[in-house]
């Protein structure tokens, strides 16, 4: 009798059970226990891909572009991609050698066979219509579009700065390593402005990291924002043509709109051309301009900080008339003993003394400022007196910094008592310690915007606006309400025309010291500057506006170690004058002589 | 009468629906798995979709062609059928072609055919003859050689051909052997040469050795007076460890080493997502993300996107894991299960022992099939390349399923014309 065993079937169908009950159980723990191995899966698949926003363009205050975009294309090759090709051709196309080509695959292939890599940077537009036209051919090759600053008139470098890649010093969560960034000038403070905002995409990669579309048809995707355009103040006219006359020199050159401090111009000598700093040039550049000893890094119009020379004896007059210590019709001698000098004849008013711009006048009205008899040691009458001095001149815009739209503007330096203190210790100094601040040289410093604006004031009889260089911002024109306000001196109003009268004298009357200033259409107002300095030959100021009446620009000029002021910076600054107010130049002669001058050698 | 006429009456409507249900599934996941943007349509013929609506088509042919032949022919020309597939693997091992390292392909023009796959019920149909042979007593030595040489030789073949993965399945035999009267401790020993294997891989063979020894000497101290007791507890330890030491030899020097770096993935000796384990990370990842619900049909990314390799052959259950979730492998597992117990109930029910036994066979082979690829998908057992029964891609291997299924189903609508 065959034993059976159908009992068995239930051994079979247990272990079926066993092995079933296994894999659900194994599936829990996958699927509905272990979470990470959603976040793995999503690390797989989804790359989340950043799209760019164009930056922002920069227009000059008659709407010329100053800063555009343009676009140049990398060729990117996906080493795995590439099939055979015309060597030769592609060569050709791109302008490298046969050994470039194997090498940049060598590394591309290196770096990731499936993943894209930069085979050539910064293809120009030119190159690219060739090549766009052939690229069919080159199986695992494509272009990748990338914008790059570009400026079409080559000029203010310094104001409107450059972009570079991000430091580590960058915080902000905004920027990802490689992301361009403002580093300087307009660029670095308007930042926020012109870069507006970038989108982000989240796109599907397989395993061969190909791109296979986007995340749930792109809910979580966002577009970029383009940059806002700035309207700037600059003149680009103005700022070509100053830069023309700054050739070979080393100084400033500022001009501001006196009834809006909207600056027209300014250039720092010697300069660049901005189109250096951008692109695969960049580097290479940076480092040549970093190591040039005429530093034409160095924004000199808002980072060096002058001697202002005789041009302060302005504000020294309108102090000594505030303060009731000197009137219009105050008369010194020119006593060489006290201060160097000229010769000249005895100064007979103030405006005479301006006119001629005479040293022991001044120093004779500081003396005045300074030592009032408020307190009966000289020491202590001194650090009154200057304290009440240092008030008012600060109120002029100096020694401290103006609220320019550019970073790393510096403050200058207006001492006042507790500065010598430090210095020489309490009641250790007194009039005859500091009376070379009196015609504007010792312990003081000005840098050039500051010295434009001081024109500006003069020109405006009594107040400035913040000079910027911005005058609306974005499309909907928005302006900072600081540019808006109209900034007082501590000195009255009445005293100006006196000073400004002999502003007039000193550019247009016979014994005034920028007769060189001179246009026959318009009258200018000026005064001359000539700082001593312990790098050489003085150096040669002016400051002017014009015409007298209603005046439309007030302008600077510092050239470094050129002699008198009268001789090189008053020719100059009237030449800017002349070229804004009637937009040609009919001195030819002075022209071509100023723009000719190498000033650099003496330095 | 009538009923014989219609090639289609009492069939087992249960058993053709799951297979008809878990065939379209498997052609929609292949669908969803490769799924190529500029060829759309599930019926391009150029894409393994497109390709696989074939095979599935030319396998219902198959099935109604073997409703229609006679019930009797597949039990009188069973060994002329098991010894044309023999004759066909041994043709593959001289003239074969190699894919994945495997030389198990037979190229006719465009086409290839796997006899690897055919061998499973040509050897399933040879044994069900043997055994269910009138005289034939599985206590027997005799018998038990002879059933052995028919699953043997099969075996050796494929194992020749290097396709270590479709040789394996045979084991599957051995619950066959079981039903039909084999002793239960095949089974009981089997689970101890399983863990014993896993435990050599995991420790030291002589620590293993040590232990063995140890619980050998207790043993015979308690039973010290039994002097037969003693000498099989002592054939025990040497049969035992010489199994450890063969074990450990195996793998040390006759192992290939793609096969030794997936055990030691899978037991957590080695460590490479990049290389060895790569696979069966990504699987795991693929499965694991696909939560409760699953991402939705089309929508899984580690598939599609070629992160989990052979994902509509081998790995095709991580589409199903991916894009239908908890729920969908949970219903798809339940199917697969349920077949195979579906199986096992019809077969017992059969009055000819032939048809019993080509039952079990059946059952058998899926539930090997089911359990090596799946385990494997899931990390539960190393990387064997074998098909999911009527899911994974491939015209052999699911012609050689629907030939394995159907034949049981005819046997099966027979049954109550058998005396």
């Amino acid at each position: 009798m065959k034993k059976t065993y159908n009992n068995r079937k239930y051994v079979v169908i247990t272990i079926f059970l066993v092995v079933g009950f296994l894999f659900i159980a194994r599936l829990f723990f996958l699927q509905i226990f272990d979470n990470s191995y959603i976040l793995s899966a999503n690390k797989n698949a989804l790359r989340f891909v950043t799209n760019y926003p164009a930056r922002g363009l920069i227009y000059d205050r008659n709407n010329k572009l100053l800063v555009y975009n343009e676009a140049v294309y990398d060729l990117m090759v996906v080493p795995k991609h590439v099939k055979e090709f015309d060597t030769a051709e592609l060569c050709n196309l791109v302008g490298i050698t046969k050994e470039d080509v194997i090498q940049k695959l060598q590394k591309a292939r290196e770096y990731s066979p499936y993943a894209a890599s930069i085979f050539e940077k910064q293809i120009s537009k030119t190159n690219y219509g060739y090549l766009q036209e052939k690229l069919y051919k080159y199986s695992g090759f494509y272009v990748q579009s990338r914008t790059l600053r570009k400026y079409p008139l080559s000029v203010a470098a310094h104001t409107l700065g450059y972009i570079g890649e991000i430091g580590t010093e960058v915080t902000d969560s905004y920027y990802k390593s490689g992301d361009y960034i403002g580093m300087s000038g307009l660029e670095k403070y308007y930042e926020p402005v012109l870069r507006g905002q970038k989108g982000s995409k989240i796109v599907m990669v397989d395993a061969f990291n190909r791109e296979k579309g986007s995340f749930h048809n792109g809910i979580y995707d966002t577009v970029a924002i383009a940059g806002e355009p700035l309207y700037s103040t600059l003149d680009v006219d103005i700022q070509a043509y100053a830069e023309q006359l700054m050739k070979d020199k080393v100084g400033s050159i500022v001009a501001i709109e006196p009834a809006t401090g909207e600056i027209l111009t300014m250039v720092s000598s010697p300069t660049y051309d901005p189109n250096l700093l951008v692109g695969r040039v960049r580097g290479q550049n940076y480092n040549k301009l970093l190591v040039d000893p005429t530093k034409p890094l160095f924004d000199r119009a808002l980072m060096a900080v002058y001697p202002p020379g005789s041009i302060f004896k302005i504000i020294q007059s309108l102090v000594g008339l505030e303060e009731g210590v000197i009137k219009e019709s105050t008369a010194f001698p020119c006593d060489k003993s006290l201060l160097g000098c000229h010769n000249h004849p005895n100064a007979t008013s103030l405006k005479s003394a301006i006119k001629m711009s005479c040293n022991p006048y001044f120093y004779q009205v500081f003396r005045k400022e300074i030592q009032h008899g408020l307190a009966s040691d000289r020491f202590t009458d001194s650090e009154l007196g200057l304290n009440l001095w240092s008030d008012k001149v600060l109120s002029f815009g100096l020694g401290q910094r103006l609220g320019v739209d550019i970073p790393n503007v510096k403050k200058g330096r207006i001492p006042d008592a507790n500065y010598y203190d430090k210095i020489y210790g309490h009641h250790a100094w007194a009039f005859s310690t500091i009376y070379s601040l009196s015609i504007g040289q010792g312990e003081m410093g000005i840098i050039p915007l500051q010295m434009a604006n001081i024109a500006a004031i003069f020109a405006n009889r009594g107040y400035y606006y913040t000079p910027h260089f911005v005058k609306a911002i974005g499309k909907n024109k928005s302006i900072n309400p600081l540019y808006l306000k109209k900034n007082l001196t501590k000195v009255s109003d009445k005293y100006f025309q006196v000073v400004a009268d002999a502003m007039y004298e000193v550019v247009n009357e016979p014994g005034g010291t920028a007769s060189q200033a001179r246009i026959d259409s318009i009258i200018v107002c000026g005064k001359t500057g000539t700082a001593q300095n312990p790098h050489g030959e003085d150096h040669s100021i002016f400051i002017a506006f014009a015409p007298m009446h209603n005046p439309k620009i007030a302008v600077a000029v510092y050239i470094e170690n050129a002699g008198f002021g009268g001789v090189w910076a008053a020719p100059i600054a009237s030449l800017i004058i002349e070229k804004y107010l009637t937009k040609k130049i009919k001195r030819k002669d002075l022209e071509e002589r100023m723009i000719n001058a190498k000033l650099m050698s003496k330095h | 009468m009538r009923e014989q006429k219609n090639i289609l009456g009492n069939i087992d409507w249960v058993m053709v629906g799951i297979y008809l249900l878990l065939v379209l599934l498997g052609w929609f996941n292949i669908y969803s798995a490769i799924f190529n943007e500029n060829h759309k349509s599930i019926f391009d013929i150029t894409q393994n979709y497109g390709k696989q609506l074939m095979w599935i088509l030319t396998s219902v042919l198959l099935a109604l062609f073997i409703m229609a032949i006679d019930s009797k022919f597949f039990s009188q020309f069973a060994f002329g059928i098991y010894g044309f597939f023999l004759l066909l693997l041994m043709v593959v091992l001289l003239a074969g072609q190699t894919t994945n390292g495997a030389k198990s392909w037979l190229g006719f023009g465009g086409f290839g055919i796997q006899p690897s796959e055919f061998a499973k019920f040509a050897t399933n149909l040879a044994l069900a003859k043997y055994l269910s042979s009138s005289d034939i007593n599985i206590k027997d030595l005799k018998t038990k050689i002879y059933a052995t040489l028919i699953l043997l030789i099969p075996t050796a073949l494929i194992l020749l051909q290097n396709d270590t993965g479709s040789a394996i399945v045979y084991a599957a035999f051995i619950l066959v052997l079981y039903r039909e009267g084999l002793s239960g401790n095949i089974l009981v020993f089997g689970l101890i040469a399983a863990i014993l294997f896993i435990l050599v891989l995991l420790i030291n063979k002589f620590i293993i050795s040590g232990i063995i020894l140890a619980v050998a000497l207790i043993f015979i101290y308690f039973i010290r007076k039994n002097r037969r007791g003693i000498i099989t507890v002592v054939i025990f330890l040497v049969l035992t460890i010489g199994f450890v030491f063969t074990v450990d030899y195996l793998f040390q020097h006759v192992l290939q080493d793609h096969q030794r770096q997936r055990i030691n993935v899978l037991l957590g000796k080695e460590i490479d997502l990049k290389g060895a384990g790569y696979n069966v990370n990504q699987s795991k990842i693929a499965i694991g993300s696909g939560g409760f619900w699953g991402k939705g049909y089309l929508n899984g990314t580690q598939t599609k996107f070629n992160f989990v390799p052979e994902q509509s052959t081998d790995f095709i259950f991580c589409t199903i894991g991916e894009e239908w979730g908890f729920l969908g492998s949970f219903i798809i597992v339940g199917l697969l299960i349920g077949l195979l117990i579906r199986i096992i109930f019809i077969a017992e029910r059969q009055r000819s022992p032939f048809s019993r036994i080509y039952g079990y066979g059946v059952a058998s082979i899926l539930f090997m099939h089911i359990m090596v690829n799946i385990g494997m998908a899931l990390g539960l057992l190393p990387v064997i390349g074998i098909p999911l029964p009527f899911f994974s891609y491939g015209g052999s291997s699911l012609w050689s399923f629907t030939i394995l299924l159907f034949i049981f189903i005819k046997q099966d609508s027979y049954r109550l014309n058998l005396l």
